[in-house]
């Protein structure tokens, strides 16, 4: 070890240290780790590898308590995405995150580079692409740039998503003004592998080749994981030249060729450079084999001259993959990549030393002990209060001030309500040719398995005022919807991809915000054996001091055994009954009938009752797959009479609906329902009496009136017009 | 009959279009590098699938129109080949000269993907013969750059010669505006060569053969495809 890097002088490097985002005592333990003083590219290392995006260091004691395993998982949170097994010997590959940060300051690259960088964790692991959703949160529509952030958003992941040819299926957005200053954008990739040929990226044999593959590095990007780890002030929009730059046609490229070298056996491990870049793959990868590795950096095919190994060790470009390869393989790897016109390059090789040594033009510039920049890694347990819990509102004690029909028309026109058009009418849904429930044909995206009858169901999922008012059972139903909706059209859920979307995890309310979530999120996936197999935490999303709604966002896969068997949520023709299955109680508590008519945002959101779920669930999911289930669709935001209005304006079918005249019935947002559309209603009443869930009937499909049970009617045109116009207004002089 | 699908680099609906073939063939066609200076021998059709080739950079499909078995391409057309494009390979074709006019951005300047109606205007083409006369049918578009646009003469003269194949229409056949998303000149979706032997289209009737995912509104194009060959032995 006698090969040490120039250190920085003392001061200087404690002062960068702490511009680097070094927090408390975290540079002392830098110090004490090396023994010295770091230098310019070991402190660049250690910051970004102890950064809350890389290191998850205020919330890992949180995670490690969620549920992850079940017979069917074959990978858990820890490797680049989730991988479970889906019958026939195939895997799903999934995850879903955040590019939060980014986006807010340059919307149409930061949501375009949060679709690569989900698509190679992806893609990484050997899994050829085969859908992306996704999960927006924008401020309200009249706040200062929000126009421009949603169309910049829109059409970065259309952009990125459209030109790599993976259909953008599904996803789910909310506006509040919380999200202000902090938007989301949360993007979830489904992956198909076959499950015994799934790629991992712990690093092995000595002296085996670390291989650099596509793009080639700028400037652009550093430091980016540190930005995604603090909040905003007045100068953010200064922070642009963080923001990496995607090239989806790169990726493309790349996707091609990771899968026509993965057929061969020359890959020992493989890991795309993400958030800090040729650093967290070089360490993770050698760290989790528990080897030593050694770069070259004059070898990095770079794209700017006079590039200095801090800069190459921190950058962010987009579309680049680490592979170590067993040895002779290069010559076949190198033809493979050149084929498709990337980037390759021998940049170093596996050790025995247990430490990253960083060469360029001809001086080391970092020479670390990796095990200890893991395992010293800091590690918080921030303080939390719980959430106050808040008093249950009566549905009696709110005045109507409208009736049903007026209610209705204003609902399906809101911003949380209204139709999602505009957005997916930019997104290719259709490419491969395998999607069978687009957006807005069902509660679930349903996308086929090239040359098998077998489907995948996914969803996102998140009611953030729920969580704001009850961090717990806003967790909770989070989990509980993405498991209805793959329910709701047929399939059966088997795991989930977290997206943590927070405030500032220093300050205890926000911590226990997130601890109430995490654990919410772990009742609902052990009662609904529906475990977490990939996650993202983004915290510190903040501006001038104040935080978002707590956002944990849900990325839910479930599989069909036959597509055939998926059933949608448009109203079918005349003659078809309409059966609500679960229990109703009208509540008003946060609905969005009490912040869009009554004017008020209280009370405490519905509960979850997991048994009823599950039993609700399991119910629904069995007469769709006997076969006699025409249309089924949740009951979810807005409650029972915007759910049957969204399936009477997904077909242009009316329906004559019975009941009692009450705001509390139609409007409430109790969980664990379904409206289900089928001919033989006596014979669903038999079979849910039999089960022990409620069901009652609610009215019969027919015409081109919704008409309501306290005698008002209103054409589906009407409200198709109402529910289609708001977002194309609203974003007519917006770009 | 035998195809051939050509991949470029960034080509993406090779698969999807492999698929559609196969359904009417039984057998799955083989893929065609950019790179390959000639065609395989025996070849009865050339299929140009859709994709972003070389990223759309420059402009849609000006590179690929520069590969070297573009060049193979037009001497097969030139010996009366039969060449489909579809999208980006309709947007290829046009820069290779093999058919007129241009294509420009949508008129929204926005990337679209919905559904549209198209009505077959002719019925004597290898591509469309198991059509009924004046049939309509569903697709789905997805481009950012399907706006055809010819100069007045020209789309005088291609409505004249009867090489205009496929026009937006409403559900009911009606070329009106609102059915025109793109902007297109006389709402053109799809055009031949005069020889009819090479046609190009922007929508994808590829993705509407299957009654399990998107019906099968698009059949019938293949099927005139195989047809045609059939015959033609």
């Amino acid at each position: 070890m006698t090969d040490l890097p120039i250190p920085l002088a003392p001061e200087r490097a404690k002062q960068l240290g702490a511009e680097f985002g070094l927090k408390g005592d975290e540079y002392d333990r830098v110090l004490a780790i090396l023994g010295r003083t770091p230098s310019l590219t070991e402190l660049g290392i250690f910051s970004v590898m102890w950064s809350e995006h890389c290191s998850y260091k205020s919330s890992r004691f949180w995670l490690k308590q969620l549920p992850t395993k079940a017979p069917w998982v074959i990978q858990g949170p820890g490797e680049n995405a989730g991988v479970i097994d889906i019958g026939e010997g195939l895997a799903a590959v999934f995850k879903m995150e955040s590019h939060n940060h980014p986006s807010f300051i340059e919307p149409y690259q930061g949501a375009a580079t949060g679709v690569g960088g989900i698509l190679r964790d992806v893609f990484t692991m050997g899994a050829r692409p085969i859908a992306n959703l996704n999960a927006l949160r924008f401020g309200a529509p009249d706040a200062p740039r929000m126009k421009q952030i949603i169309d910049g958003v829109v059409r970065g992941i259309g952009g990125y998503g459209n030109c790599v040819g993976v259909p953008t299926v599904g996803g789910e957005v909310n506006f509040h003004p919380r999200y202000n200053g902090n938007p989301l954008v949360n993007a979830m990739t489904v992956g198909i592998a076959r499950a015994d040929s799934i790629f991992y990226a712990a690093a092995s044999g000595v002296g085996n080749p670390v291989v650099y593959v596509g793009s080639k590095t700028g400037r652009d990007g550093i430091h980016g994981a540190t930005m995604a780890s603090a909040e905003f002030d007045a100068n953010s929009e200064e922070k642009r030249p963080t923001v990496q730059v995607g090239d989806p046609f790169s990726e493309k490229l790349l996707i091609e060729a990771c899968m026509e070298l993965m057929a061969t056996d020359a890959i020992v491990a493989i890991q795309d450079m993400g958030a800090a870049g040729l650093t967290s793959s070089s360490v993770e990868m050698a760290g989790k084999g528990d080897m030593g590795i050694e770069l070259v950096l004059d070898n990095v095919p770079q794209r700017e001259t006079g590039m200095s190994a801090y800069e190459m060790m921190l950058s962010e470009s987009q579309e680049r993959m680490l592979m170590i390869l067993k040895p002779g393989r290069e010559a076949v790897a190198e033809a493979i990549f050149h084929k498709w016109e990337l980037d390759f390059a021998v940049i170093g090789h596996l050790t025995d030393t247990g430490r990253i040594v960083i060469r360029h033009k001809g001086q080391v510039e970092a020479n670390i002990e990796l095990a200890p920049l893991e395992s010293q890694a800091p590690l918080y347990q921030r303080p939390w209060v719980p959430t106050p819990k808040l008093p249950v509102l009566e549905a009696a004690s709110v005045a109507d001030p409208v009736g049903l029909k007026a209610a209705l028309l204003k609902l399906v026109a809101c911003p949380d309500l209204c139709s999602r058009r505009w957005i997916w009418d930019q997104y290719d849904s259709m490419v491969g040719g395998q999607t069978a429930k687009r957006p807005g044909a069902a509660d679930a995206a349903v996308v086929r398995v090239e040359d098998h009858k077998r489907a995948l169901a996914m969803t996102t999922d998140c009611t953030p005022r729920y969580c704001l008012a009850d961090p717990e059972e806003g967790g909770k139903q989070a989990v509980a919807e993405a498991w209805r909706n793959i329910t709701a059209v047929g399939g059966l859920p088997l795991a989930i991809t977290d997206n943590m979307n927070f405030g500032n995890p220093e300050k205890p309310e926000i911590m226990g915000q997130f601890a109430g979530a995490v654990m919410g999120i772990g009742a609902a996936c052990t009662a609904l054996d529906f475990p977490v197999v990939s996650g993202n935490v983004s915290l510190y999303n903040e501006t001038e001091g104040r935080g978002i709604l707590p956002t944990p966002a849900i990325g839910g896969v479930g599989v069909l055994e036959d597509v055939a068997q998926a059933v949608g949520l448009a109203m079918p023709e005349a003659g078809h009954a309409l059966v609500l299955v679960g229990e109703t109680r009208g509540w008003l508590g946060q609905s969005i009938w009490l912040r869009e008519i009554a004017g008020r945002e209280d009370g405490a959101p519905p509960p979850v009752d997991l048994l009823a779920e599950r039993r609700n669930g399991d119910f629904v999911r069995g007469r769709i797959l006997a076969g006699t289930v025409a249309a089924c669709h949740d009951c979810a935001d807005g409650g029972l009479l915007v759910t049957v209005a969204e399936m009477a304006m997904a077909s242009g079918v009316g329906a004559k609906l019975e009941g009692q005249d009450d705001k509390g019935f139609w409007f409430g947002e109790d969980q664990g329902r379904y409206v289900l559309a089928v001919r033989d209603a006596p014979a669903l009443l038999a079979a849910a009496a039999a089960a022990g869930v409620p069901a009652r009937q609610i009215g019969v499909s027919g015409g081109g009136d919704l008409a309501l049970p306290n005698g008002e009617a209103i054409s589906v045109a009407e409200l198709s017009a109402a529910h289609e116009a708001t977002l194309p207004n609203l974003m007519r002089d917006g770009a | 009959m035998k195809a051939g699908i050509l991949l470029f680099p960034g080509t993406n609906r090779e698969r999807d279009m492999a698929l559609a073939l196969q359904r009417v063939t039984g057998v799955k066609p083989p893929m065609i590098w950019h790179g390959e200076s000639t065609l395989p021998a025996g070849l009865d059709l050339v299929v140009l699938p859709g994709g972003f080739s070389y990223g759309d950079y420059l402009r849609c499909g000006a590179m690929a129109a520069q590969s070297p078995i573009m060049r193979a391409v037009a001497e097969f057309a030139a010996k009366g080949g039969h060449v489909l494009g579809v999208c980006n390979g309709f947007q290829i074709l046009i820069e290779a000269g093999l058919l007129p006019g241009a294509l420009l951005k949508n008129a929204s300047l926005r990337f679209l993907s919905m559904d549209c109606h198209m009505k077959v205007e002719r019925t004597d083409t290898p591509f469309t013969n198991r059509f009924k006369p004046g049939a309509v049918f569903r697709s789905t578009m997805a481009h950012g750059d399907g706006n055809y646009f010819a100069d007045a003469a020209m789309a005088a003269r291609l409505e004249a010669e009867g090489q205009v194949v496929l026009r937006y229409v409403t559900p009911e056949g009606a070329a009106t505006e609102a059915a025109n998303r793109n902007g297109s000149v006389n709402n053109i979706a799809g055009i031949c060569s005069a020889n009819r032997r090479v046609l190009g289209l922007m929508p994808h009737p590829e993705n509407q053969v299957d009654p399990l995912i998107d019906g099968t509104d698009g059949l019938p194009l293949f099927e005139s495809i195989s047809a045609s060959f059939a015959t033609a032995g």
